[in-house]
């Protein structure tokens, strides 16, 4: 579910310009971020981007340099952890080795000065949310690396939290496994209605999961926005290249007399939508791989010579060698004439189907 | 084989493989049978055998407890060992919880603070503690010269004394044998405890300390079994009171020659440290003394396991309790830096004592005088120009070295037979070559001079190279086996597709890639035989002597400024090497 502005009258979480640098490193630049309550938030971003970091300072185990954070409106900035009511499943699980997995779940109960019979009633409840309720008694070395997930996140819901945070909680599992408890995830989230905030750097997962994504490059914030926008209207070349596959053609902007605008690059001029450019302006345009047409039907044209063909199942890939040494993908559905390799082919694409990026 | 005779092309290619890499152990297993197995064995023997028939007989044992003297010895020997145990595990858990939280690269320099005393020779030790605790020595002369005491404090000669050189000289041992599993524990796991709503004192008690506890068990193990054979601190530092099982050996093997009942007190030392070591593997694990997580015997010791969490609950929550008012009352600068505050104290204990001994070197006096009247180099000159100290330094120097260059040989080769060898034997062959740290060293001593007597090596350098491998080489085999844990064997393989064989991927490849634990371990051997005594003290005799047993006879007759100008040259040799073994150890 998206959360909508109007029902969002005081954000869950309010990001006010913390900051975090070591020495004359900076890890995380000031940083504004509003989490709407129930929404599902992704911190996606290569590695040394500063999700994490955004992560342990919101989860307190990490001090800001500068800055607030807000939770349900009151400042939380210098809250110790065990105070704060924030949940963190850790990235290697960081499961109590010495303890079973009803001992693991009951933990956060027991702190919070719950009955035993309470503590044993929530940790039977977790552990059938998470379908292990036959897996009590093992310790968690006991378990394999899907169950300790599991295992993770019952003791994380199970005492409640209002925000759970999640740092790249499937990055220890393969593949498979991966997408099935990307999809109990969704199944918690909706079941439990938390605030989640979820750090990955895989960008398939964030567009699955996401309600919206917060893109994150160099210790900052790239953009920010609902999955469908960061794909099919990426402000900048990096989230262009970073969410799916781009075709990047850099130039300059050429307005001609009448308004007509072209996009001057090494491998052509191409057509672009002119409205608030400058003349001379140095910009990207962004073609999706699926926006490319074989033959010359578009206004927007190039040939080269087809470099490799790829196929991958739903989809057959080209990679076409254009004028300047650089390649471009294409993308062919099942049942179009594929064209063999080494063959000189034209491509063509509609102007309002490219975006134009800050390079 | 019976197949080889049948197809030729086999028979002309031998076998090798059916042994395996295991070949390579054989050297150092065959020297541990003859020079540590079968001498403690045959000294087991001995007291149980009638000294002039040969008869079986326990009349040896029932010695001990006939007369009261010996037993009270047993019984002051493990009050001893007890006491040092629980106070160095006490004193040591706050500064390895502290080291074990630094950032790596602060650690290894901090840790040096730890090894460096670890290193230092007990009798380096033990002679700077007589002169802080001494009726003129140090901290009596400050006390009377600032007017806080009226007469001097009798710090020496008693249990204090004793325990207060025990504890030092174990410490730094509890430390080092408990760090390994504190820095093992994954930092995550106290945060996860924090975040999931777990104060601080909290999360030490229910997370951070049931997964140390097998090191510090391991520490207080270690502590304890060597504890039970020392003889240096409570003869230099103790009364008559204080006298312990190993010096009672010692006196009935040089003094009467009764190797029966000398065989029958050694045999209850082991048995005390073979007994420890079994609870502890009942317990924890013997895997967990090598730092690696252990296989979770404790966790599946129903009842021992929800007693333990059901204390650590109760002390969770007072001292949950106790921190936030300590915190409330001190502040949070304070307290927050209690702990650091403690570990740099701990370091001083550790380091300054032994340092006085500097001073004291360079005296005008001929009195062990502090602070000393005037400075000079006499005494530095009384020892070099002294045939009997320099020969003494030179047979120390030689006997380390060979000893150096046999341990890291066979050591190594068997370090790397385990370490390629899939063998069912591998624990036990493993636990071989660590057993001569766990048998008390007056107990292999005493063997081997038993046996030497009989081969005609008593007082030779061959049987000091000998006696002083059999202590080495757990510590070569222990600092090369930690090099090839991380050695990666693809490379062998990768020379051996390029054409190597073996020997030549051994050479080429292996060995330039572990040169640093060879090093490391050649330099621990030489420490090792550097400052040994227990053996020395049996086997070099009268003019073949070396540098520790000059000391250690000189310290029982009388003590005298030369003998700080030759602890400072101990004390700078060992300690040179450390630091470059240490930095070797590093660097790879």
């Amino acid at each position: 579910m998206l959360a909508k502005p109007e029902q969002a009258t005081r954000p869950k979480l309010l990001v006010d310009g913390l900051a975090k640098s070591y020495g004359a490193t900076v890890a995380l630049k000031p940083t504004h971020v509003a989490v709407q309550p129930g929404e599902f938030l992704t911190l996606l971003g290569p590695s040394g981007s500063g999700k994490t970091t955004l992560l342990q300072m919101i989860s307190g185990l990490v001090l800001p340099t500068e800055g607030r954070l807000f939770v349900d409106g009151s400042n939380e900035t210098d809250t110790p952890v065990h105070k704060r009511d924030i949940g963190l499943v850790f990235q290697h699980y960081a499961l109590f080795p010495h303890l079973t997995v009803a001992e693991n779940i009951g933990f956060p109960l027991k702190m919070r000065g719950k009955s035993r019979a309470e503590v044993d009633r929530q940790v039977k409840g977790a552990l059938d949310m998470v379908q292990l309720g036959h897996l009590a008694g093992r310790f968690p070395r006991e378990l394999s690396g899907g169950q300790q997930q599991r295992v993770a996140l019952a003791r994380c819901f199970v005492y409640q939290p209002s925000i759970i945070l999640m740092d790249e909680p499937l990055g220890a599992l393969d593949k498979k496994l991966r997408e099935h408890m990307q999809f109990e995830i969704k199944r918690l989230h909706r079941q439990t209605g938390a605030t989640i905030i979820y750090v990955t750097h895989d960008q398939e997962e964030a567009l699955a999961l996401s309600d919206r994504i917060c893109l994150m490059n160099h210790a900052m914030v790239e953009q920010i926005g609902p999955p469908q926008e960061i794909y099919s209207r990426p402000r900048t070349a990096f989230a262009a290249d970073f969410i799916g596959i781009s075709n990047i053609f850099r130039g300059r902007v050429e307005i001609g007399s009448g308004g007509v605008a072209h996009l001057s690059t090494e491998s052509g001029r191409y057509r672009i939508d002119g409205t608030g450019l400058s003349n001379n302006a140095e910009m990207a345009l962004v073609v999706r791989p699926e926006h490319l047409e074989l033959g010359s039907t578009g206004a927007n044209e190039i040939s080269g010579r087809v470099a490799e063909v790829v196929y991958a199942g739903s989809e057959t890939r080209l990679l076409v060698d254009i004028t300047a040494g650089e390649l471009v993908t294409v993308r062919v559905l099942p049942g179009k004439p594929l064209p063999s390799i080494g063959e000189t082919i034209r491509l063509s694409w509609a102007p309002e189907a490219a975006v134009l990026v800050t390079p | 084989m019976t197949a080889t005779a049948v197809t030729p092309a086999r028979a002309a290619r031998p076998n090798r493989f059916r042994f395996g890499p295991l070949w390579l152990a054989v050297p150092g297993i065959a020297f541990l049978l003859i020079f540590f197995l079968v001498p403690v064995a045959r000294l087991m023997g001995l007291s149980l055998e009638d000294a002039d028939t040969g008869a079986m007989t326990a009349s040896h044992y029932g010695r001990i407890f006939e007369t009261d003297v010996y037993f009270r010895v047993l019984l002051i020997t493990f009050r001893i060992a007890g006491l040092t145990t629980l106070f160095s595990l006490v004193l040591g858990y706050p500064l390895a919880y502290w080291l074990s939280r630094l950032p790596d690269r602060t650690r290894g320099t901090m840790i040096l603070l730890v090894m460096v005393p670890f290193w230092t020779s007990y009798l380096v030790k033990s002679f700077a503690w007589v002169i802080v605790l001494g009726r003129t020595g140090v901290i009596n002369q400050i006390g009377l010269g600032s007017g806080l005491l009226s007469q001097p404090l009798e710090l020496l000669h008693n249990e204090l004394g004793v325990m207060i050189g025990m504890v030092h000289a174990m410490v730094p041992l509890a430390i080092l044998t408990m760090l390994p599993v504190m820095t093992g524990i994954d930092r995550r796991l106290t945060q996860a405890s924090g975040t999931l709503g777990a104060t601080p004192a909290k999360g030490f008690w229910l997370v951070y300390f049931p997964l140390s506890l097998p090191g510090a068990a391991a520490a207080g193990l270690l502590t304890f079994i060597s504890s039970l054979g020392f003889f240096i601190v409570p003869a230099l530092l103790g009364g008559r009171q204080q006298t312990m099982l190993a010096q009672l050996i010692i006196v009935q093997v040089q003094e009467i020659l009764n190797w029966a009942f000398a065989g029958a007190l050694a045999a209850m030392m082991l048995a005390a440290a073979l007994i420890t070591c079994w609870v502890y593997d009942r317990v924890f694990g013997l895997s967990s003394l090598s730092g690696e997580p252990s296989d979770g015997k404790a966790g599946k010791t129903g009842f021992l396991r929800a007693l333990g969490l059901a204390i650590l609950d109760r002390v969770a929550s007072i001292s949950s309790a106790v921190a936030s008012g300590s915190h409330a009352l001190l502040g949070p600068a304070v307290s927050s830096r209690m702990l650091g505050i403690y570990s740099l104290m701990m370091f001083a204990f550790l380091m300054l004592p032994t340092l006085v001994v500097l001073p004291i070197a360079f005296t005008s006096s001929q009195f062990l005088e502090f602070p000393p009247p005037g400075y000079g180099l006499e005494w530095f000159r009384t020892y070099f120009t002294s045939d009997l100290w320099v020969a003494a330094t030179i047979r120390s120097f030689g006997v380390a070295f060979a000893t150096a260059i046999v341990a890291t040989v066979i050591g190594g080769s068997a370090a790397l037979a385990l370490a390629r060898s899939r063998s069912r034997w591998r624990g036990i062959i493993f636990a071989f070559f660590l057993a001569p740290m766990i048998v008390p060293r007056i107990v292999i001593a005493v063997g081997l001079f038993y046996l030497f007597a009989q081969m005609g090596l008593v007082a030779t350098d061959l049987g000091l190279v000998i006696g002083h491998t059999v202590l080495a080489l757990p510590f070569a085999f222990v600092a090369i086996a930690a090099v090839l844990k991380s050695y990666d064997w693809r490379l062998d393989q990768a020379a051996a597709t390029l054409g190597a064989n073996r020997v030549q991927a051994l050479r080429f490849v292996t060995v330039p890639l572990i040169k640093s634990g060879l090093t490391a371990a050649f330099l621990f051997a030489f420490i090792t035989s550097f400052d040994e005594l227990t053996v020395a003290i049996f086997v070099s005799g009268g003019v073949k002597t070396t540098l520790p047993k000059q000391m250690w006879d000189d310290m029982i007759l009388q003590l005298n400024p030369t003998l700080a100008a030759v602890s400072v040259v101990v004390f700078i040799v060992v300690t040179t090497l450390l630091l470059a073994a240490e930095k070797l150890r590093r660097s790879t």
